[in-house]
């Protein structure tokens, strides 16, 4: 059978995250729990977390997590690594042994920074250096995969079910002021941790449950400019159109929702403030190929904030709630009360329209 | 009301609109068995030249110079239309000699007819119009009938 | 008759039972084939000038008509089959090139009939179209690279010109002169009331469509006929044609004969002159002159045109199509081999060109792999017969389809392919006013408008049975798309899965 990567397997999922708009910082045990009510919307192939604010100690180094298939691909990829970066710190990532998870690669993580000489020399900024990098060990370095490369953030994630595998990352040991989770229901077996979510690049991470029917309209037009869809997912394609837009073209989040879950042409014409038209209708004229049609409902984390968005015909669940200075995003309501039994304000947010929750300035 | 119009600017001249008429009034179920093998009496005629051709048939008048001259009564007009009272004609072709469209003419019988805007036989609509391959003949209300 | 006789290749079959002898049939033969014998009274036929349009057919009241090829062939030879000898004949009686119309007849693959669209179960949603929004709007037109902003931070909204079309079709080029001042009307008015466009064609604009300019393709063509500053700035767009599908290579001959009052004025050229396009464009013999003209015509517009640039579907089209998108041009259109032209060779439509499938997801693949589709946009034509060819073509990257056969058919043409004899019996591809008026623009816009508005059901059906709701989520969507019969090859060029994949 083909491994992921080789075929687009679709999937349904469950998602949730919490921000502390105050950048609090929460352990990772209440987003662990917050997947246990929604245990049928997994089926233990697949499970993942991504936490913001958890390496405050390298929070100005890249923090790479990486899997290897042997100790022969992790030495070569450490020398690879060691011509581009400066490397502070290398360690397995500590883990649990546990029954539910089993089969697990090599596990480790970088902290690391980019030579200043070789950026001069290939005339890159830092960021992108970085984005091509991950790109070029995952399509070029067989049995080495990265997960997770953003500054001061990272990613866990494993074939299993998500509380089996939050426990098996301990996250109750860390520390962070947002929180996203996802436990993954593919249709076939993938038997591969890299197809787990969430998916990221740099300090972007993606959790979403749905099938997007745009799926290789998005992906060979996000392809020309320099991505590589490795593993043919939903995830993937998604984290990669938001950082183009985001990064590359500066769009601002709502801009970028505008895009990927555009307004319908009516709702366009009958907007009455003229750059607000004008904006949109200049979106969908620019990014036509970017428009992600399908159900969805994904969690966006990056440094300092989250966006929750619904595909433009809310085909996925997806529900935000409040308590105090904290936001809660799920698939379902019961995720939240987990979380917090006091939860209030709890909403749907609408078809395309985007929930943005960021921490104060300076406060992460 | 409704009137058959003519548009010579689409007229084929292919006189598809004098056979649809002579099988409409036949009666017959069939325009092989209404028609074939005989001569046709329609109530429209394809007129002109190689240049321009149309379709003439009875313009209902408001005010039907065949009506005042019928010297048997057997024209009368009511809801707009024009009609022959076939057992009142004495086929005397005064209304023929009147009408300035030549809209009148004797059937098979010698008995005259003309266009009844297909209400009495079982077609419900003018046959020309539903016929007419170019739409050079329509069935429609315009606001100045005359 | 001889040697030079060929036995005639359809027969009249009349149904003496049912014919009326109302000579519908011979009123409307323009080649003359029906006529009346008044000593027998009977309707008599010279089937050898039958070319089986099907007029009388369709207008016999009676049903009493119908034509049969005929069966008087050759003795059965799998080589030397029957068509193949009869050329041979006429060109041994004529010493002449043989002309046909209308696209290639004969049996190379169509690859939209091994291509097979996916559907949603289960893990997503099919989207009703009767209840819930179904979006077919597309901009054609070249996209800026970057995102621009002002000190402010607002968004600068200024882009290159576009086309909005309501749906990803439009009427592909057919000249006045090559098809009726009716046909033009019934084309003009469609595309206005469908929101799409038609084109011109190479043979000008006549005075009386200007009021359609916002729904016209200008084209320029290497005759340039009918080409000054008004007719450029009466369209929404400018199309350069530097091909045909169905004739790469070679240009365009409209006999004097058809060049009679308003075609001789719309076209600029004397009334009973031949109206010859040469094959190339004489001041483009290579891309940087093609650079050239598109800058011309952008200049002469002021920028607020976009330029298509129309180019045959031949062997090294990615390449090609690279080249024009980088040549300033807004979009490309891309003809395959099997568009119907007005007359053609036969010897070259049947054989030179290849077919349109292929083309656009080579040309696609390649503008994709040098990271600049984004500089065109894609129209692809060469015999789009149905809303699922339109579906496949954007699935696989176009970003509108240009039909045009299918166009004609709607109007009434039959496709006898003898385009070329100017004699037209549907009064689409003649210029004899009695032949002209039988295509009344009421009548051949509203089947337009009907046929395209089917497609846009169709369209909108297979999108929503797709999980799809709007057309750009199609576009280059080529996992929608499966192949069966195909070989790797085919399937490789294509970009798509084999069917149970």
């Amino acid at each position: 059978m083909l491994k992921e990567g080789k075929i687009r397997i679709p999937s349904g999922c469950a998602i949730a995250a919490v921000i502390s708009r105050e950048g609090d910082r929460m352990t990772g045990e209440s987003i662990v729990s917050a997947m246990k009510p929604m245990h049928d919307r997994s089926n233990g192939l697949g499970g993942g977390f991504a936490g913001y604010g958890i390496y405050p100690d390298h929070k100005d180094l890249y923090a790479l997590h990486l899997f290897f298939d042997c100790r022969d691909t992790r030495k070569s990829c450490e020398a690879f690594l060691k011509e581009h970066f400066e490397v502070v710190k290398g360690e397995l990532i500590p883990t649990r042994k546990m029954p539910e998870i089993t089969d697990e690669p090599i596990i480790w993580r970088y902290f690391v920074t980019p030579l200043r000489s070789v950026l001069a020399d290939l005339q890159l900024d830092e960021k992108e250096f970085v984005a091509r990098t991950v790109m070029k060990i995952n399509t070029e370095m067989k049995g080495a995969y990265v997960f997770s490369s953003g500054k001061n953030m990272g990613t866990f994630k494993a074939v299993g079910f998500p509380e089996d595998v939050g426990r098996y990352y301990r996250l109750d040991e860390y520390e962070g002021y947002s929180w996203t989770a996802h436990g993954r229901y593919p249709t076939n077996t993938p038997g591969w941790w890299g197809g787990a979510h969430p998916f990221t690049l740099l300090d972007y991470s993606v959790v979403h449950n749905g099938e997007i029917s745009s799926y290789d309209a998005n992906r060979r037009y996000i392809e020309m400019f320099g991505y590589k869809c490795t593993l043919q997912t939903d995830t993937e394609v998604i984290t990669y159109i938001l950082d183009y837009l985001i990064r590359v073209q500066g769009l601002t989040l709502s801009e970028a929702a505008n895009v990927i879950a555009a307004p319908f042409w009516s709702t366009i014409e009958s907007k009455t403030d003229d750059y607000e038209r004008n904006k949109l209708k200049y979106l969908r004229t620019v990014f036509p190929s970017l428009l992600i049609t399908g159900p969805f409902s994904i969690v966006m984390g990056f440094d300092g904030g989250l966006m929750a968005l619904n595909d433009r015909l809310k085909l996925r669940s997806m529900v935000v709630g409040e308590k105090d200075d904290k936001v809660f995003i799920a698939s379902e309501e019961a995720a939240i009360r987990v979380m917090e039994p006091d939860a209030e304000n709890i909403w749907a947010p609408s078809g395309g329209e985007p929930v943005i929750v960021t921490v104060k300035e300076g406060k992460f | 009301m409704k009137r058959v119009y003519v548009n010579e600017e689409w007229c084929l001249g292919c006189r598809l609109c004098e056979y649809n008429c002579a099988f409409a009034n036949s009666g017959l179920g069939d325009m092989v068995l209404a028609l074939k093998d005989r001569k046709i009496f329609p109530r429209i005629h394809v007129e002109g030249n190689d240049s321009i051709t149309f379709a003439v048939s009875c313009r209902h008048c408001t005010d039907p110079i065949c009506q005042k001259s019928c010297i048997a009564g057997a024209i009368s007009k009511a809801d707009g239309v024009v009609r022959i009272d076939r057992s009142k004609c004495v086929g005397c072709l005064t209304c023929v000699l009147v009408c300035p469209y030549g809209a009148l003419s004797p059937g098979e019988d010698g008995i005259m007819q003309k266009c009844e805007l297909c209400l009495e036989n079982a077609c419900g609509a003018p046959a020309c119009v539903t016929g007419c391959p170019n739409k050079a003949i329509v069935y429609e209300e315009r606001s100045d009938p005359e | 008759m001889g040697i030079e006789f060929i036995y005639p290749e359809f027969e009249v079959v009349r149904d003496r039972d049912r014919c009326i002898a109302c000579r519908v049939c011979e009123r409307q033969c323009s080649n003359e084939v029906h006529s009346y014998s008044p000593v027998r009274g009977v309707m008599i036929s010279d089937e050898s000038k039958c070319v089986n349009c099907q007029r009388c057919v369709s207008l016999c009241p009676t049903r009493a008509l119908k034509i049969v090829k005929s069966n008087c062939r050759l003795r059965e030879n799998a080589n030397w089959q029957d068509e193949t000898v009869k050329e041979i004949y006429k060109q041994a009686n004529s010493g002449g090139v043989l002309l046909s119309s209308m696209g290639n007849p004969k049996p190379l693959p169509v690859y939209w009939d091994k291509i097979l669209i996916n559907a949603s179960q289960v893990t997503n949603p099919p989207i009703d179209p009767l209840r819930e929004p179904m979006e077919t709007k597309v901009f054609l037109g070249k996209k800026p690279s970057a995102v621009r902003r002002d000190s402010e931070g607002k968004l600068d909204f200024s882009i290159s010109p576009q086309i909005e079309l309501a749906m990803p079709v439009m009427f592909s080029a057919m000249s006045y002169g090559s098809i009726s001042y009716n046909a033009h009307a019934s084309l003009a008015r469609a595309a206005t009331e469908l929101g799409i466009l038609y084109n011109t064609g190479e043979g000008g604009l006549h005075e009386d469509f200007y009021k359609y300019g916002s729904n016209t393709i200008v084209q320029v063509a290497s005759g340039r006929f009918g080409v000054h500053e008004d007719y450029l700035e009466a369209g929404a767009a400018i199309e350069i044609k530097m091909g045909q599908g169905a004739k790469p290579g070679i240009g365009g001959h409209l006999p004097g004969t058809k060049i009679v009052g308003d075609v001789s004025r719309t076209r600029m050229i004397p009334e009973g002159s031949d109206a010859i396009s040469p094959a190339p464009h004489h001041d483009i013999y290579s891309i940087e002159d093609l650079r050239q003209l598109v800058y011309s015509l952008k200049e002469a517009t002021e920028y607020k045109k976009p330029v298509i640039v129309k180019v045959a579907a031949v062997h090294n089209i990615a390449a090609i199509a690279s080249g024009i998108a980088r040549s300033g041009a807004d979009i490309i259109a891309i003809d395959g081999f099997r568009g119907g032209p007005g007359a053609a060779p036969p010897r070259l439509r049947d054989n030179v060109g290849i077919p349109i499938e292929l083309a656009l997801a080579s040309v696609d693949q390649r503008l994709r792999d040098e990271g600049i589709r984004n500089n065109v946009s894609l129209v692809a034509g060469g015999s789009i017969r149905s809303a699922s060819d339109v579906i496949k073509a954007v699935a696989l990257g176009a970003d509108a389809c240009y039909i045009a056969t299918a166009a004609l058919l709607a109007l009434g043409c039959h496709l006898c392919r003898t385009c070329q004899s100017g004699k037209c019996n549907w009064g689409i591809a003649t210029q004899r006013p009695d032949l002209v008026k039988r295509l009344n623009p009421d009548i051949g816009s509203e089947r337009l408008i009907n046929l395209m508005s089917a497609w846009r059901h169709e369209i909108m059906e297979i999108m929503g049975g797709m999980g799809i709701n709007s057309i750009e989520a199609l576009r280059g969507n080529r996992l929608m798309l499966r192949g069966v019969g195909l070989n790797e090859k085919e399937l490789g060029i294509l970009g798509i899965s084999h069917a149970g994949e």
